[in-house]
């Protein structure tokens, strides 16, 4: 409290101005500052206890004000003339409302669909009973040349084994490990099964149900598998499977469990869980293996239950002791963890090796971010023509005002009438979304299932929803018209200030149509990405080739069996196939012993090559195929590996030696023949060296046949019986060359989609948008047209006085949009990308141009609608 | 009616009010009340019964000129009106009537 300060305390007043009746208030005031002054003779601390006393003294029957609810009872009175009222507003202005709800609809549908998939997002994994006390160990991976951690929901088995064997603290510790994908037999039913190798703690931490099986044994013992109920069915029909063998090549596996299956909403999925032990015996056998050592963080899950009394700080106080112990041992990279409680694995970080496939906090903001543009634009078409319109009602305020309404009355009652208009549209959108659900869907689920399935708490979503778009769009036009005088609403409505709201109106204009070039550019810019990619010369022939998906048949016997088809005019095998996503690296040196370099790599037989018609430059294939055990002794490189390593030229090349550098050891290989540069990796990616050595049917993934019919059906069907008669247990799977690469590229091609609906979206939005205006301002100024038709001004000379305004929001627009996109799309989106097709004059003017053409064709219309009319009959009315 | 009849601590406001004429305002009435009966009173009483007794219609008010001690408010000033006139005259009436029945031999030795 300042010296300066000759009053009591500011806040006690307050509190008397907060409950005295304002009649009462300055009498009452009044005589408390008298005492007050009188006091502060003795001292001022005094004096302000005192008044502080007579403050809480005051607080009496008669002095306090009566409490709002009457006026709340009022409004509640009100709300049937306030329904009634809007319901006739509605229905008088039916361009204006229909031009509202459509727009709101059309960008609520959107909203209904993220509020589904936001919800279904967020039930993920709460049907664990334990799950705010089960922790998923996260790693942070940083080698010596990163400058920042990666992070991997992966960890190391050495940890889990460390935490449970060394530390306390923790009730139990869950070790998983990926991919545990067998063919299993009982006798002659043969599945393929995907799932994962799990500890015993397994149903203890999970909730997954076991029907049959003890759920604290049924994973201990080494090779022993729990099925689930669909997996378990196709194998066993209904019989119990628990104790029964199966047979997976020359392993036998018990089944000691079956489960229920696993719910969608489960963040890991599959269909049936081998014992740790088995992994671990696998890996005993293993020489050289990587299973036990720290720095394996790749496949290994540790989930930890932690008591209900558990301290986590202590815990992840162990885990950083363990971290710093291990880390120490090298310097080459270090480790470090940290605990992630079960409810934000999912939807949670951008982590590398998950378990199963997992959406981000990211990617659902950018959706929320969209999603919110979208639906605000709707809502400005709200805002603005209300505001446009509120000249009209202004005569009604000015009515209410005068009988007593109070400004929240009016606030109120308008914002009724947007709530009013919500809900319309949101019975609509709930349509529009029911038709756009599916290709909604298929846009969202990349790899996971979405369901989108509707829930009762939906509804109550849905109309929160509703009521918060009616009070974001009815906000602005509700507080304007609350603030009017009802002496000047009712005195001269033309003159009143309202008119000064015309620039926030431009504002929103140009807002909406910024949106709606933005979105063009987009859609533009990701289709012409996608094209590029599509059409884009890898340096090698992918035309007319069929690759055959091996699935650990002999190579030899395919090839033998499909050969003989007329239609097949060449074939090689590879491991992989090349420029649709996937890349496999090795490390080389040549003379220098220090100097090493990462190469893409690729194993392939003799044919290869010349079937993808690579170019050679010195050398030619590979001389001879592999047999069976043989060692190789060939490699061919591309341009850019003999650049790497200094060759003077490809033909010096030949016959020089390089090395391999692989875990299990060292060796030498030949080069045989150089080949032009070309495209390994999809093409956002920078090229990098590429290697190809001799295949052997270990290695080789696919076979590639070179196909040339004019009946492709039935080529594949005679294919697939092939394929039938060797392979029982695998579906056969075959894909076109170009078609893979067309699906690896799906990215831009769901970009172009997405990027493509909002564009939509927001250009019937601002098109309605722009009509109503145009509507709007022509019947204002159709006096005024009149008039000026009458002095003689030609019709072109009035639609470009009308439309003017118009065309030059337009331009701003246009102007602010381009640069915008053409920054967003350089420096974000395709930013990392080392082919990207250049952005031109064409993408960005062709939303420009669209948007124009359907803004002027808008305004246009309306202009001469107006420019048309018989002056005569216009100003007779007067 | 109960409430013809004014209660003590009314009247006593009201008397004190009409002795102050123009100066009567609540800081003023519990002054003179004090310098006069050597009556303690608290400003929250006095407010109460101001108010009660503008209510019933006893008394009128109006505001005066804001003061600075009153940190800039204006005074409200109370005046006695005609119905508090009559409720005054009736109670001394009252008392006076009470006063003449009684002989003068109960008060002997007190006085």
């Amino acid at each position: 409290m300042s010296k300066h300060q000759t009053g009591p305390p500011r806040w006690m007043d307050r509190i008397v101005e907060l409950y005295c009746r304002p009649e009462l208030l300055e009498d009452l005031q009044g005589d408390l500052y008298e005492y007050y002054e009188r006091n502060l003779k003795k001292s001022r601390s005094k004096a302000n206890l005192i008044f502080f006393i007579d403050v809480i003294k005051f607080f009496r029957l008669y002095t306090v004000r009566k409490p709002k609810i009457l006026g709340q009872m009022t409004f509640f009175n009100l709300f049937k003339n306030y329904f009634k009222t809007s319901i006739r507003s509605i229905a008088r202005n039916k361009l204006f409302s229909s031009i509202n709800v459509v727009g709101l609809a059309i960008s609520m549908s959107i909203g209904i669909l993220m509020i589904t998939y936001i919800s279904e997002l967020l039930t993920y994994d709460d049907f664990h009973k334990k799950s705010d006390r089960i922790y998923r160990i996260i790693s942070a991976y940083k080698g010596i040349s990163d400058t920042e951690p990666d992070l991997y929901a992966s960890t190391s088995v050495f940890l889990g084994k460390k935490l449970k064997e060394e530390y306390t603290g923790i009730e139990k510790v869950l070790l998983m490990r990926r991919n545990f994908i067998k063919d299993i037999a009982k006798g002659e039913n043969v599945i393929s099964v995907r799932g994962h190798f799990a500890s015993e703690e397994f149903f203890d931490v999970f909730s997954f149900k076991l029907l049959s099986g003890d759920p604290a044994t049924a994973l201990k013992e080494p090779n022993s598998v729990v099925l689930t109920k669909t997996t378990a069915e196709k194998l066993f029909k209904d019989k119990d499977p628990v104790g029964e063998v199966v047979t997976s090549g020359e392993e036998n596996f018990v089944v000691t469990g079956l489960m229920e299956d696993v719910p969608v909403n489960s963040h890991m999925q599959f269909e049936a869980l081998a014992s740790f032990s088995t992994a671990e015996n696998a890996a005993r056998k293993e020489e050289n293996s990587a299973f036990l050592t720290w720095r394996s963080i790749w496949r290994n899950y540790v989930y930890l239950l932690v008591p209900e009394d558990g301290d986590l700080n202590s815990i992840q106080a162990n885990l950083n002791e363990i971290a710093s112990t291990e880390n120490a041992k090298t310097d080459r990279y270090a480790i470090n963890f940290e605990l992630e409680n079960l409810a934000d694995v999912m939807p949670g970080k951008d982590l590398s090796n998950k378990i199963g496939s997992g959406v981000t906090w990211q990617v659902i903001n950018m959706m929320i971010t969209l999603t919110m543009i979208v639906i605000i634009s709707a809502c400005f078409n709200y805002t603005n023509l209300s505001i446009a319109r509120s000249l009209r009602r202004s005569k009604e305020v000015g009515v209410r005002k005068i009988v007593g309404a109070s400004r929240g009355q009016v606030f109120s009652q308008f914002i009724t009438e947007a709530i009013i208009i919500s809900f319309i549209a949101l019975l609509i959108s709930f349509g529009i979304s029911m038709l756009i659900k599916p290709e909604f869907i298929q846009i969202l689920s990349g790899g996971m299932k979405v369901l989108l399935d509707l829930r009762y708490i939906h509804i109550l979503y849905f109309l929160l929803f509703s009521v918060a778009i009616g009070v974001i769009a009815g906000f602005v036009p509700s507080l304007i018209l609350s603030k009017l005088q009802a002496i000047s609403a009712l005195k001269d409505a033309s003159k009143l200030k309202l008119l000064k709201k015309i620039n926030l109106r431009r504002v929103l204009i140009v807002f909406q149509f910024t949106l709606s070039i933005a979105f063009i550019i987009g859609s533009t810019i990701s289709y012409k990405q996608y094209k590029h990619a599509l059409n884009f010369d890898l340096g090698f022939n992918t035309e007319n080739i069929l690759n055959i998906d091996l699935r650990g048949n002999n190579s030899d016997i395919l090839l033998a069996e499909m050969s003989k088809l007329s239609e097949v005019t060449a074939h090689s095998r590879s491991a992989m196939v090349m420029s649709t996503g996937d890349t496999w690296s090795d490390i080389f040196k040549y003379k220098d012993p220090l100097d090493s370099a990462s190469a893409h790599v690729n194993y392939v037989d003799r044919n290869y090559l010349k079937v993808h018609d690579f170019e050679f430059l010195a050398g030619d294939i590979f001389p001879y195929d592999l047999n069976d055990g043989q060692e190789a002794k060939y490699v061919i490189v591309d341009e850019l590996f003999i650049e790497r390593f200094g060759f003077e030229s490809p033909d010096q090349a030949i016959g020089e030696a390089v090395t391999l550098l692989q875990r299990s050891g060292q060796s030498r290989l030949e080069i045989a023949g150089v080949i032009e540069g070309f495209q390994y990796a999809q093409i956002e990616r920078r090229r990098k060296p590429v290697v190809f050595f001799q295949g052997s049917d270990d290695s080789y993934g696919y076979l590639n046949l070179v196909v040339k019919t004019d009946d492709i059906f039935s080529f594949m069907g005679r294919l697939e019986s092939v394929w039938k008669q060797i392979d029982t247990v695998h579906p056969f799977r075959a894909e076109f060359y170009d078609d893979r690469i067309k699906e690896s590229y799906e990215g831009y091609a769901i970009m172009f989609k997405i990027f493509g609906f909002l564009a939509f979206l927001a250009i019937s939005i601002a098109s309605m948008g722009l009509l109503g205006m145009a509507v709007f301002t022509t019947e204002t100024r159709i006096k005024e047209i009149s008039v000026r038709k009458v002095m003689g001004a030609t019709e072109k000379h009035l639609v470009y006085i009308l439309s003017r305004g118009f065309v030059f929001m337009l331009v701003i627009a246009a102007f602010i949009a381009m640069p915008l996109t053409y920054l967003f799309f350089t420096s974000v989106v395709l930013a990392d990308n080392a082919n990207r097709t250049p952005i031109g004059a064409f993408e960005l003017l062709f939303g420009v141009l669209l948007i124009f053409f359907l803004g002027i064709l808008t305004i246009g219309w309306q202009t001469w609608k107006a420019a048309k009319t018989n002056p005569a009959e216009m100003l007779r009315n007067e | 009616m109960k409430g013809t009849n004014l209660g003590e601590f009314e009247e006593v406001v009201l008397l004190t009010i009409a002795s102050l004429l123009d100066e009567a305002y609540s800081v003023n009435i519990v002054d003179e009340i004090g310098k006069v009966t050597g009556r303690k009173t608290k400003l929250g009483v006095v407010h109460a019964v101001l108010k009660r007794m503008e209510d019933k219609g006893l008394i009128t008010s109006e505001l005066g000129e804001p003061t600075k001690e009153r940190g800039g408010r204006r005074k409200r000033f109370f005046q006695i009106s005609h119905s508090g006139k009559i409720a005054l005259l009736k109670s001394r009436e009252q008392r006076d009537k009470l006063w003449s029945l009684i002989p003068d031999v109960v008060f002997q030795g007190v006085r």
